[in-house]
């Protein structure tokens, strides 16, 4: 091998940076899923003759699995819909008409920034800015000071 | 082109299907583990291969003016003459792509009936070229939150400055479009030249397909059929630290794209896409313009052979006497004088 | 040689740009389209082992049996050997950025000669044998069988490169075709083809020392009638030393520069400018070509030649060796003599010019000067007495040769000394001067008669980019530094821009030389008239009473 020491070290650096995800993860503890908040709390059902009340946990707006992956395009369509459109009802797959609410429907259950949203956002590095607008939740039981 | 697409169009499938088959362990723990080793194996296997063939002779391309009288201003950059110069030229090779904004497009035509070629600067493929490879650079740096734990600030840093317009949600990166569009450039550009097509290979057109179909895939994975993105980091997370964790619950997308950026990896070393490594080694960027200054050792350097003068006076010797040349050895008196 | 079609019929005649796929097209061998192929005496003298009669227009080219083995084997060699060949075959991307940069593309609208698909005549076959991707797909990885049709390509592609190095400029990677040009060409040799007239003088240069094959007393006997000229124009006489031990510089410049005209007038500069600075050197009838057509196949047979200036130098114990103008030479001198037979010999010493002091620092190795930086270097410090007005009936522009552009970057030299020199002086356009120049079309052992129609084809864009400067601004004059190019354009500016003169650059200087003692110089070195004449000194006596006597 000719010019080795140009190319080994050249080498030896292209492997690093290559592999540099495995060298970091080497003492890494076993990554898991972000420890969420269990949603807390009731919700009143938009529409029908008499409002329903749903238990925190019993569902979602639409199911777990496809808010997780979905809720950012959710969140977009309630804003557009409620503040653009004035749509103020949200039918849902299974046909339930929510409220198209931010403050009312999805802080209901879901009451603490910290403990819900920001757990998965950090962890994948997600900023989004809907705090620039609406006031942070800080939890059911916590006292404003 | 058929055959690159075809090509693709099987990776795509074999991604998709293979995640409708349940086969989430081979194309997601398998397969990619595979591909990083093949990748990291096979690139610095072809540099070796490279480097065991010594530079026997000094062949730079002299780009400008060389140093000679002190007087006259030499081109650094073009013709460096020192290490730290052939750096910088270089390093504007490799981060800049130099020569190929040297770029000129030759056109025939006529001036005032007169059958002329004219020339003029053409940084098309400068430019989608330099659009296409920092887009992926930007790409790769961002992904890196799905490979650390936790994410370190330059990736937010790299996140806002891509994602700075704001727009929808999940965030919309403008390398996402620049990438796309930098490759569709380049797959219409190849299509529509006559002299691009007479040169392009299957190879050319699957780099390219690949490369769509990574960027696609990821795009897609993005916007589009959404997948729950800290599942898929808890699924990366595991291939980083090497304790695989079940792949169950992620979208055939996922898959496709894993299936994708894997054939990529496994493609790489033994393909075209190696420039990334030969750049770094071509012999007429990266030696230094000196060569009268500095002698050049090939290590197969030949005995030398050659005519030598006393064999050259030996055919020559009579006629040399006779012209009044110096001579080493005088020629035999003749025999009749 | 067939009758050449007129300009406006060679254009007509450019074929279009081909459908068919590259590899399924054979190449074509018409009288015309190819370099007579070498005498097999003259290749078995300089020791090849397959050398043998054959023709390039016959169908079977007689290779010797092993023919694919002597290939493979030759390929498997020179990878092991080059790094650069192995690089340059395998990063390719085919972005198409050399594809227009080629003059014999520009010229002929033959897509073989992009420097892309010229290369991709080795790729296609070192990735057939070589790459596992080629051995697993052939075809479909690019790849191609090695048979009788493609050594005929490569006989037809590879002597329709001058190794100008143009291409390897604009490539991102520095893809250097005139590397694989040589190294094809190198392979060639060893199945006995190669070109008459590149070894016809490679033989020569072996024996007699110079391409021409001029021997050493006739040498002495042209010089001579060169130096009977400079007497009729100057009135002085010019007595140069050959082969004379313990001068302090061995002057070497190509066999053409004595041999040729318009190079004879280049010659009779070199010599006027040493006379007139009372030079310390030698000629050497042994070491008496500068040139080096052996670089153009071989790299081997390029040492040999070019050993014979090291060799000379020790044995007349010069000091250092000042080059003349020549492209080639100068690729060989600048990158390759130190490795080929350096170090230099003990009594050599780095370069000093005699008259300025100056140190040649940038050939403290080689120990070997460019004429155009010597007289630069004169200029600058005023050592010369110059009248630049005897050129002035000349518009001259200056060609930059491939070789002092792209393998050495002499650049600002030559215009330098032009501009001291010659009162017009006229760039033709950006991309065409410079690192960027064109290539005469000829380069590389392609100056042949035979090929004239290809060769006229190869130098357009050059004539090209000198149409638009003579039609412009009236240029009437194309100097340049190279001996090739003084034996080529000659014939290609006569066909597309009649009206302009080529020559070296060292014509000019003479011309412009004032020398002490001289008569009054009436003609040109090519004994023409000056349209300028020096006043003869009784007239310009007669004249200033004349105007005396008017006050």
């Amino acid at each position: 091998m000719y010019n080795a020491k140009y190319i080994i070290p050249g080498l030896v650096i292209f492997a690093g940076i290559v592999t540099l995800p495995f060298w970091i993860n080497l003492c890494s503890p076993a990554y898991v899923y972000p420890d969420v908040a269990k949603p807390q709390g009731q919700v009143t059902l938009q529409g029908g003759s008499e409002p329903v009340t749903v238990n925190a946990g019993d569902a979602c707006v639409e199911p777990g699995a496809w808010m997780r992956a979905n809720h950012m395009s959710l969140l977009l369509d309630w804003r557009d819909a409620a503040l653009r459109e004035e749509k103020r009802v949200y039918v849902a797959s299974d046909g339930r008409e929510w409220n198209t609410s931010l403050q009312n429907t999805c802080m209901a259950c879901h009451g603490n920034k910290a403990d819900f949203c920001d757990k998965c956002h950090d962890q994948n590095s997600v900023n989004p800015y809907c705090w620039d607008c609406h006031v942070v939740p800080q939890g059911n039981n916590h006292e404003f000071k | 082109m058929t055959i690159a697409l075809g090509a693709s169009l099987i990776i795509l499938l074999i991604g998709w299907a293979g995640a409708a088959l349940g086969l989430q362990y081979l194309l997601g723990v398998v397969l990619p583990l595979a591909a990083a080793v093949v990748f990291v194996v096979g690139f610095i296997w072809r540099v070796v291969y490279w480097a065991k063939s010594p530079v026997p002779f000094a062949i730079p391309t002299v780009g400008g003016q060389q140093k000679s009288l002190d007087w006259i201003k030499p081109s650094r950059l073009d013709a460096p003459w020192t290490n730290t110069a052939v750096i910088g030229r270089m390093a504007l090779e490799i981060l800049t792509f130099r020569s190929l904004f040297r770029n000129t497009n030759a056109e025939r035509g006529t001036i005032n009936g007169v059958p002329r070629i004219t020339y003029y600067s053409s940084k098309w493929i400068w430019v989608f070229a330099l659009l296409f490879h920092y887009s992926m650079l930007v790409i790769l740096l961002r992904h890196a939150r799905l490979f650390l734990e936790p994410v370190p600030l330059w990736v937010g840093v790299v996140e806002f400055v891509d994602g700075v317009m704001q727009i929808g949600a999940p965030r919309f990166y403008m390398t996402d479009a620049l990438i796309l569009l930098a490759l569709l450039f380049l797959f219409a550009r190849r299509l529509n030249s006559e002299k691009l097509r007479a040169i392009s290979l299957p190879a050319d057109w699957f780099a390219l397909f690949l490369l769509i179909g990574i960027a696609g895939s990821g795009i897609c994975m993005r916007y589009m059929d959404k997948v729950d993105i800290a599942q898929a980091k808890v699924f990366i997370m595991g291939l980083a630290t090497l304790r695989p964790v079940s792949p169950e619950g992620l979208g055939h997308i996922f898959f496709v794209h894993l299936t994708f950026v894997s054939a990529l990896l496994i493609y790489f070393p033994f393909s075209k896409l190696m420039h990334m490594g030969g750049v770094f080694l071509s012999p007429t960027r990266t030696m230094r313009i000196n060569t009268r200054q500095e002698r050049h050792i090939n290590p197969w350097n030949p005995p030398k052979k050659y005519h030598t003068y006393a064999e050259y006076e030996d055919d020559f010797r009579d006629a040399m006497a006779e012209a009044g040349l110096p001579l080493e050895k005088q020629p035999e008196p003749k025999a009749d004088a | 040689m067939a009758k050449m079609p007129t300009p406006d019929e060679l254009l007509a005649a450019t074929p279009a740009f081909p459908a068919r796929n590259w590899m399924d097209t054979k190449p074509d061998f018409r009288a015309g389209t190819f370099c007579y192929p070498a005498k097999p005496e003259t290749m078995a003298g300089m020791g090849f082992a397959n050398a043998h009669a054959w023709a390039p227009d016959e169908e079977d080219w007689h290779l010797p049996e092993n023919w694919e083995q002597i290939l493979y084997d030759g390929l498997k060699k020179r990878l092991e050997k080059h790094r650069s060949l192995k690089i340059f075959l395998d990063v390719c991307v085919r972005c198409g950025a050399c594809a227009d940069k080629c003059h014999f593309f520009l010229g002929t609208n033959d897509p073989k000669n992009m420097p892309v698909l010229r290369a991709e005549l080795l790729r296609s076959v070192y990735r057939q044998d070589f790459t596992l991707a080629g051995r697993l797909l052939g075809k479909y990885a690019g790849g191609r069988k090695l048979d009788k049709a493609v050594v005929k390509e490569w006989f037809s592609y590879f002597y329709q490169c001058s190794e100008c190095r143009r291409c390897s400029l604009y490539c991102p990677y520095g893809i250097d075709t005139a590397e694989i040009t040589v190294i094809v060409r190198e392979m060639l040799l060893e199945l006995g083809l190669g070109t008459n007239w590149i070894m016809d003088p490679v033989s020569n240069c072996n024996r007699t020392g110079n391409h021409l094959g001029i021997q050493p007393h006739a040498m002495k006997e042209i010089v001579e009638f060169l130096c009977d000229d400079i007497e009729t124009i100057t009135g002085i006489r010019i007595d140069p030393p050959f082969n004379e031990k313990g001068h302090e510089i061995l002057f070497i410049t190509p066999s053409g520069d004595y041999f040729a005209d318009p190079g004879i007038y280049t010659f009779m500069g070199y010599l006027m400018l040493f006379h007139e600075l009372g030079l310390d050197y030698t000629l050497s009838t042994y070491a008496s070509e500068g040139g080096n057509f052996g670089s153009f196949v071989s790299f081997d047979i390029a040492k040999k030649l070019n050993a014979k200036m090291y060799a000379e130098a020790e044995r007349l114990g010069s000091k250092w060796i000042l080059g003349g103008e020549c492209g080639h030479m100068w690729r060989v001198v600048n990158q390759y003599m130190a490795t080929y037979n350096g170090p230099t010999p003990p009594k050599m010493e780095q370069p000093v010019s005699p008259v300025t002091g100056t140190v040649f620092t940038n050939a403290a190795a080689t120990k070997m000067v460019h004429i155009a930086e010597f007289t630069a270097d004169l200029i600058h410090h005023n050592k010369l007495n110059l009248k630049p007005e005897r050129n002035n009936h000349i518009i001259a522009t200056w060609h930059d040769s491939c070789n002092p552009a792209r393998a050495m970057g002499l650049l600002e030299e030559p215009r330098a000394v032009l501009r001291a020199v010659c009162n017009n002086f006229v760039e033709m356009p950006v991309h065409t001067i410079r690192e960027e120049t064109f290539c005469c079309g000829s380069g590389s052992g392609l100056n042949t008669e035979e090929i004239m129609d290809l060769r006229m084809r190869g130098g357009l864009p050059r004539a090209n980019a000198l149409r638009y400067v003579h039609d412009k601004h009236g240029v009437n004059w194309m100097g340049c530094v190279c001996a090739l190019d003084r034996a080529a354009l000659p014939p290609l500016v006569n066909y597309w821009v009649p009206g302009v003169t080529v020559s070296g650059l060292h014509e000019l200087v003479a011309n412009a030389l004032v020398m002490k003692g001289e008569i009054p110089r009436t003609m040109d070195m090519r004994q023409e008239d000056l349209p300028f004449p020096d006043e003869d000194p009784a007239d310009a006596e007669a004249s200033a009473d004349t105007v005396e006597e008017d006050a």
